[in-house]
């Protein structure tokens, strides 16, 4: 595909309709909470918009994001708008392989310089420049030098976005996010484990229309798609008011779909759009699947408690602990009783 | 580590260790107290019954003090059963018990949580009223009662902001909840709170002494 190619002509070229194209833009700006009135300006601005330049960088990390932006639906506009990018390096999509694959990358830096967007993830290690290299070059080398001539880093994925699984206690990579390393460069983190596919592209398509980065969270989550937690947007929320609750995953209460957050929702301090851009093509979500939330796209939910554990739970306290405590505080109460009683043995002896 | 993963793992685990350690070292400590040796010759031989009688009797005012006593014992009855059914009758809270001690029971709807949130709230806001206002009351009063009175309406206000969402982020509001619990727990053995294991054998032994003494408890 010719990269001089507007965002609009490359999706005439895959045979995208005029209707399916505004249909998304205006599916984009409601997500992206803007007025309706907007969406004209962000077809046109996306219909004019030249195709960036797009490097992908996957470090430690399983291609689950790819694939969830891939296999979301197919074919998806979003997947047609991710096709109209250039994207001229990506491991698991590119053709080329070896020298070529890194010559594309190294030609995209040069031709590209200062307005390339720069999508990594996977988080980097830094105990051992060894464990994860891409043709001998180690992750935090090639994000350094990618990352100097980028306009703007898109970190995907929690991996990339928080350490997510890899930066899971004990560590053993010493695995650290994309924004633990770049300080210099706007950084929108997307995470997710996977990410909604519709929010890594309505974050590329904000992107273009606006030629600047959306308003974020306190922790660099673009706030249109990260505003407000599962839990208030749950269509399960009228069953936890109630106090009607699934016990086990094929009780009465599971089968009724009553509230989950006896299994463990992380729902209520979870901030993603899952309950509203759902997944699958708006087919489903894990908490419409009959599994309660896991938090995914918060950082270290791995290492937040069971997954299984409801929130209210302390994440610490067991049994043995708390009888060692007893034990304790018993010792402690029958010796001072007891030293008591032989004091005041020893002066009522005295006064004798 | 965020605030709320230290609230739910080390605040809650120091402050259980804190509760339960000392509340047993001061239950038995005061138990096992030497007392003096009695030497007149006991006019009841019932004064096991008699003390476990008055552990109950003493939950209600002999009619001679009723009318006295009558703001007190309402507000009293409210602030111990509205606590009792927001502490152990909210879902999460049930959850947060069968976690430690394995137990669980049947919770009530939120809305019924609430409303008996705000009126043990409107209720201690009212007896602090008081205990400022009357002078026998306030001169009776120490830096205990109010730390007391403070260390119980934390968790009520900030359990009800985080429910209902008013103040910071739900997740910082519910670990500022639990860190209230848990400084609740930490006082628990070292204050007037702890009358709610005390009582019952003080009112016991003073039953069961009375009994002796062939008085009315």
């Amino acid at each position: 595909m010719t990269r001089d190619l507007t965002v609009g002509e490359a999706l005439r070229q895959q045979g995208v309709s005029r209707r399916g194209f505004l249909k998304f833009c205006a599916t984009t700006a409601s997500m992206m909470a803007l007025s309706p009135a907007m969406v004209p300006a962000v077809a046109r601005a996306l219909e004019q918009a030249r195709r960036p330049s797009v490097i992908w960088l996957s470090f430690q990390e399983c291609t689950g994001c790819t694939e969830s932006l891939t296999r979301s639906h197919a074919p998806t506009i979003e997947g047609l708008i991710f096709d109209s990018i250039s994207l001229d390096y990506h491991h698991t999509l590119q053709a080329a392989s070896g020298d070529a694959a890194e010559k594309a990358r190294e030609q995209a830096m040069h031709d590209n310089h200062g307005k390339y967007l720069l999508v990594v993830d996977g988080s980097i290690p830094l105990a051992n420049p060894g464990y994860s290299t891409i043709a001998g070059i180690s992750n935090l080398d090639m994000l350094m030098e990618t990352a100097e001539g980028a306009a703007a880093v898109i970190a995907v994925g929690t991996c990339a976005a928080y350490g997510g699984l890899p930066q899971a206690n004990p560590n053993p990579t010493g695995a650290v996010s994309v924004m633990d390393l770049i300080k210099d460069k706007p950084i929108i983190n997307v995470p997710g484990c996977p990410p909604i596919p519709a929010v890594i592209t309505g974050v590329l398509a904000h992107y273009l229309t606006f030629g600047t980065i959306p308003e974020l969270d306190h922790l660099g989550r673009p706030k249109a798609y990260f505003g407000t937690n599962i839990h208030d947007r749950c269509y399960r929320r009228p069953f936890y008011e109630r106090g009607e609750f699934a016990s086990t995953f094929d009780d009465e209460g599971a089968r009724k779909g009553w509230c989950l957050y006896k299994l463990g929702c992380k729902g209520p301090v979870t901030y993603n759009a899952c309950a509203t851009a759902k997944w699958n093509g708006g087919t489903s979500w894990p908490v419409e699947s009959g599994h309660g939330c896991i938090g995914c796209s918060e950082p270290a939910f791995w290492d937040r408690g069971g997954f299984y554990q409801p929130l209210s739970q302390a994440t610490m306290t067991s049994g043995t602990v708390l009888g060692a405590a007893a034990a304790a505080g018993l010792a402690v109460g029958v010796g001072a009783a007891l030293m008591g009683r032989g004091k005041h043995k020893q002066a009522q002896e005295e006064q004798k | 580590m965020t605030l709320l993963d230290f609230a739910r793992g080390p605040a809650l685990q120091w402050a259980l260790i804190i509760m339960v350690a000392g509340m047993l070292w001061r239950f038995f400590g005061v138990l096992l107290l030497m007392r003096g040796k009695v030497l007149s010759k006991p006019r009841s031989d019932k004064t096991v019954w008699a003390g476990i009688r008055t552990v109950f009797k003493r939950s209600w005012v002999p009619p001679v003090m009723s009318k006295r006593t009558q703001y007190q014992l309402v507000t009293g009855y409210v602030l111990h059963i509205g606590l009792f059914v927001v502490i152990l009758l909210f879902v999460p809270h049930i959850e947060f018990i069968k976690g430690i001690t394995g137990l669980s029971w049947p919770g009530l709807p939120n809305n019924v949580i609430t409303v008996a949130t705000v009126l043990t709230i409107g209720v201690l806001v009212a007896l602090l009223i008081r205990r400022m206002t009357q002078p026998v009351l306030r001169a009776i009063s120490n830096a205990d009662d109010y730390i007391s009175w403070f260390v119980t309406m934390l968790p009520l206000v900030t359990g009800l902001m985080a429910f209902a969402h008013i103040g910071p982020r739900y997740e910082t509001m519910l670990a500022i909840h639990i860190l209230s619990v848990a400084l609740l727990m930490v006082w628990i053995p070292f204050g007037k709170l702890m009358h709610m294991v005390l009582f019952i054998p003080s009112r016991a032994q003073l039953g069961a002494k009375f009994e002796r003494r062939g008085v009315e408890a």
